[in-house]
Formats: C-alpha cells, sequence, structure tokens
C-alpha cells in the first residue's frame, strides 16, 4: 500500500471504484458543504475537493477536505498549479497529509482569465506532471525538491487528471503515458459523452500498457438539461459532447430532460463496468448531490465495498 | 526585439501638462522597428502635443530628437549639452532606454511614452507577437524550436493541456496551442521521440524570480 487511502483499498482489492465530487463554497456557509457531503457519504469511496474551480475563489481545497473527512467521506485533495509555487504546495501537501488526507489530484487548473480575478498573476512554477513528480519524490524518496529530507513523509495516493477528448487526440494517449511515468497512481477524466472516442483511448492505454501501472476512473456527468448540455459542447475548453446526446435530450418530454441524463449517465457507467482498462467511475453530479444517491442506485453500484 | 506600444496620448498629455519646455526623444532601435518610438513616432506624437497645448493655449516648447540607442551611454551623451534646455523628456523608447536616460541625467524628469510589452517578432505588418520570456535557461533544444514557457498561457512544459482544442489555446481561438505546434514540428523533425521524456522541473532562478539579472563577461569587458 502507497498511502492506504480508501480508494487505493477498493481498486487494489478489484473492485469497480465509484468516486464522487464536492466544490467548496463560495464563502464559510460550512453547513451548506456538510450538506452537500451528506448526500456522498456512502454512496461513493471518496470525493474530489476542487481547488479553486474555473478560477474562482472559494473556501481552500484542504479545508474544505478537512470537514469532508469530519463527516466520514474520505477527499480527494485536489491541487491546481495557478496558485501556488512550490514552497506552498509542499507545505500544503505536509499539512493536509498531517491532517488525514491521503489521497490527492494534481492539476494544472483552469486558466485564470476565465475566473472572477482574471487580474491575478497565474503562478505555475509546475505544471501537473511535474506536481505529480514532486509529490512522488515527497512520497518515496523522503526528499523535498530542494533535496532535504523530509522528516515523516506525506504518504499519498497520487491522482491525475486526463483528458482523452483534448487535441491533438493521437497524443492524448501518449500525455497519460507521461502521467504513469511521472509517477499517478490512479487517473480520473474529463466529463466522457463521446463513447467511441472514449473506447479508442482506453484501447490504446491497454494496448501501451498503461492500464496494468495505472487505475482510470471514466468521468461521468449526467446532464441536468439541454441548456447544459449545449453549454459544455459550446463554451467548455476541451469538452466533446456530441450532437446525438442533445437530440436525445430533446427527444423527450420536458420534464423528462434530467431523468433522461441520468439513463445516459447510467449506461455509460453500465458500461465502463465492463470496459477493460476502466477501474472505475468519477460522477461529477455538479450542483447536483443531492440526485447522487438516486444516481448510485440506478447505476447499481451500491453498496460500496466495505475495505 | 522588444515590442512596444504606444500610451494613450491622454495619459501622455497627464504626464507633461506641468513642463514647459519637452524634449521628445526617441529611439532608433527596437521601438523604430515596431512603429511605437521612432523618428517617425516622435515627429507625430510631438506635433499631436503642440497642437493640443496651442488649442488650449498654452505655449510650450516641444522639441524632437531620436538617438541610435538609449540603452548605451555612448549615444546618450549625444544630449548631454541640450538637456539643461528642457523641464523634462518624453521618451520613446522601452523600459530599458526610459530608465537608462533617467539614470544618466539624474535631475531631469523622464516620462515614458510607450508601453513596453515582451520580446517578440514582425509576424505581419502592424503584428507583433510574443516569442520569448527571458528565463535564462533556454530549453527550445528539446521542444523543437517553439518555446512552452512564451507561447503556452499556462507556460506547461509537458503538454498540451486539456485545454488544446483544434490547434487552438483555450484562452483565445486565435492564439495557437504552443504544444499543437511542438508536436507538429517534433513530427516533421522525426523527432516524436523527444515527447516521451517527461520535461524537468524548470530552475526559474535564472528568470526574474532570481532577482535583477546581470551578465558579466571578462573577456570581453575592457
Amino acid at each position: 500500500m502507497k498511502s492506504g487511502s480508501r480508494l487505493e483499498r477498493v481498486l487494489k482489492a478489484g473492485h469497480f471504484a465509484f468516486t464522487g465530487e464536492v466544490g467548496p463554497p463560495r464563502g464559510a456557509n460550512v453547513e451548506h458543504l456538510r450538506e452537500k457531503i451528506s448526500h456522498l457519504k456512502g454512496m461513493v469511496d471518496m470525493a474530489n475537493i476542487t481547488d479553486n474551480q474555473t478560477a474562482m475563489v472559494r473556501m481552500s481545497s484542504w479545508a474544505a477536505s478537512l470537514i469532508c473527512l469530519q463527516e466520514g467521506l474520505e477527499p480527494n485533495y485536489q491541487m491546481v498549479c495557478r496558485d501556488r509555487n512550490r514552497l506552498a504546495m509542499q507545505a500544503d501537501i505536509l499539512g493536509a497529509y498531517t491532517h488525514g488526507i491521503r489521497n490527492m489530484l494534481c492539476l494544472s487548473g483552469d486558466h485564470q482569465m476565465f475566473g472572477d480575478h482574471p487580474q491575478s498573476k497565474g503562478v505555475f512554477d509546475l505544471d501537473s506532471m511535474q506536481l505529480i513528480m514532486m509529490v512522488k519524490k515527497m512520497r518515496d524518496e523522503g526528499k523535498f525538491l530542494g533535496g532535504a529530507d523530509i522528516d515523516v513523509k506525506p504518504e499519498l495516493f497520487i491522482g491525475a487528471a486526463a483528458n482523452p477528448f483534448a487535441e491533438p487526440f493521437e497524443w492524448r494517449v501518449h500525455r497519460l503515458a507521461k502521467k504513469v511515468a511521472a509517477g499517478a497512481d490512479f487517473v480520473q477524466t474529463q466529463c466522457i459523452y463521446n463513447m467511441p472516442k472514449m473506447r479508442e483511448w482506453v484501447r490504446q492505454a491497454n494496448e501501451m500498457g498503461l492500464t496494468e501501472k495505472v487505475y482510470i476512473l471514466a468521468g461521468v456527468t449526467p446532464m441536468k438539461s439541454i441548456g447544459m448540455a449545449k453549454y459544455m459542447q459550446n463554451k467548455v475548453p476541451g469538452m466533446d459532447v456530441p450532437d446525438d446526446i442533445i437530440k436525445r435530450l430533446q427527444g423527450v418530454d420536458k420534464k423528462k430532460v434530467a431523468d433522461e441524463g441520468i439513463k445516459i449517465a447510467c449506461e455509460q457507467i453500465e458500461e465502463f463496468k465492463e470496459m477493460k482498462g476502466v477501474a472505475g467511475v468519477h460522477l461529477m453530479a455538479i450542483e447536483w448531490e443531492h440526485k447522487v444517491p438516486e444516481i448510485a442506485e440506478r447505476a447499481k453500484v451500491l453498496p460500496r465495498p466495505e475495505v | 526585439m522588444i515590442i512596444a506600444d504606444k500610451k494613450p496620448i491622454e495619459e501622455i498629455i497627464q504626464e507633461v501638462k506641468d513642463y514647459d519646455r519637452l524634449l521628445v526623444l526617441g529611439c532608433n532601435e527596437c521601438v523604430t522597428v515596431c512603429e511605437a518610438g521612432g523618428k517617425k513616432e516622435v515627429e507625430v506624437l510631438a506635433s499631436a502635443l503642440r497642437m493640443h497645448f496651442i488649442k488650449e493655449g498654452k505655449e510650450k516648447k516641444i522639441d524632437e530628437r531620436t538617438l541610435e540607442r538609449q540603452c548605451d551611454h555612448e549615444y546618450l551623451e549625444e544630449i548631454r549639452d541640450v538637456i539643461d534646455q528642457y523641464d523634462a523628456v518624453l521618451s520613446l523608447a522601452c523600459g530599458v532606454g526610459v530608465q537608462f536616460t533617467a539614470e544618466k541625467y539624474h535631475s531631469t524628469p523622464l516620462i515614458p511614452g510607450v508601453n513596453t510589452c515582451f520580446l517578440g517578432a514582425n509576424e505581419q505588418r502592424g503584428m507583433w507577437t510574443e516569442r520569448c520570456q527571458a528565463c535564462g535557461a533556454c530549453i527550445l533544444a528539446r521542444t523543437g524550436g517553439i518555446c512552452p514557457i512564451s507561447r503556452c498561457a499556462k507556460r506547461v512544459m509537458n503538454g498540451p493541456c486539456g485545454g488544446s482544442s483544434a490547434g487552438k489555446c483555450e484562452i483565445n481561438k486565435d492564439l495557437d496551442c504552443a504544444w499543437q505546434l511542438i508536436i507538429d514540428r517534433l513530427r516533421d523533425l522525426g523527432r516524436l521521440d523527444d515527447y516521451e521524456i517527461v520535461a524537468p522541473i524548470k530552475d526559474w532562478s535564472t528568470e526574474r524570480s532570481g532577482g535583477p539579472r546581470t551578465v558579466v563577461r571578462e573577456d570581453v569587458q575592457v
């Protein structure tokens, strides 16, 4: 065991992992955060706690991760390269580990121009690949990036993100290979809607032997409305929403669109359960946390295994 | 070269309005090539200022001069005999030239007439684009001759990030994704294996993070 996190134990035991996501509040509203977390408890193996997602200021990821721990749900502490240099990163990693955080997701971060502080200076001291390398060095060698020994090293399960749909497509799997080489233990993908492209990406990953070295969790986000689907198709960088998805949502009664969105998500999850090289699903029910129990139920991923 | 852009005339007027004798000082190097602070721009700006102040009924002496370089002691000496005739100098050089002139003429106020933008190239007539961030440790040999530090919005050293779409950057559809360019060029060079190597964590101490920088070359010192 590298970290002994619940996620690591679930995956190691060969169970199909099911993870969720919680966005910290835009303020100090801890009750709202606890309420969101409560919907996920017992439904997922762990929950990603986002780090200033879409470059909007929110309660810090490590602080919200601690609330998550207090509530009895394992957090996956997200860290972006946009907001911190290597000193702050290493300090926060030690602090997070000290308080019981065992999973960490290493990301570049959306560019600051998309958020509510476009005047800010983007740090980008490291990139996401190098952040993975740094966490691995801290964990496996017990060394800071500067070379000094760490007194009690942080034993974290290291996560990375992958976008099978960004371009150039033929090189996406090679970038995954680099993340694996850098030290990623698990990978969570961008929200998947283009299944043929996802199948091809996983096939390539299998062919290159990557899925034997890293656990891939397929990203699933149920569409709540046609407006959301169109927004994801047109406005979200790196997102690939085929027209078929929108047509399918348009084809049902207005009141049934959200239900159809969940139905599509469940069909995807069923396919991922059988897909060679996919170790689980990462469910991103954005501002829809209260629906997670229903989705988990309909996707037949309950009860979550005891490990 | 250093790319600069003209400051708005309103901002310049605000800065120079209290001086009666003004020298508009151009530079014959980079700012001439990027058409922001050469002889031609000095003429245009000086005329515009004269017209503005005449309209306001103010009599001002506004002279023009363009030096070969403002970042060189030798050329800056050329105005030593006239500098006392002015209350201020409006320099159209880059930030380097403005400061070097200020250092040389300690008691004369210096006002910048351009915004110094970046190290770039003349992409097409009237369009300049960034190519270098002067990080002090060039990695172009490993990235197909295309710089991810200056040309990737996130300075990603192991790209492309998840926001690359149809060869363009997530922050602007008119901006090429540097990593798409790198991969395309490595492919054309038959060096795609280079892409498989994880780029090491960069030492930024040679960049501005290491404090103001100095290059000393004893071999060329006199």
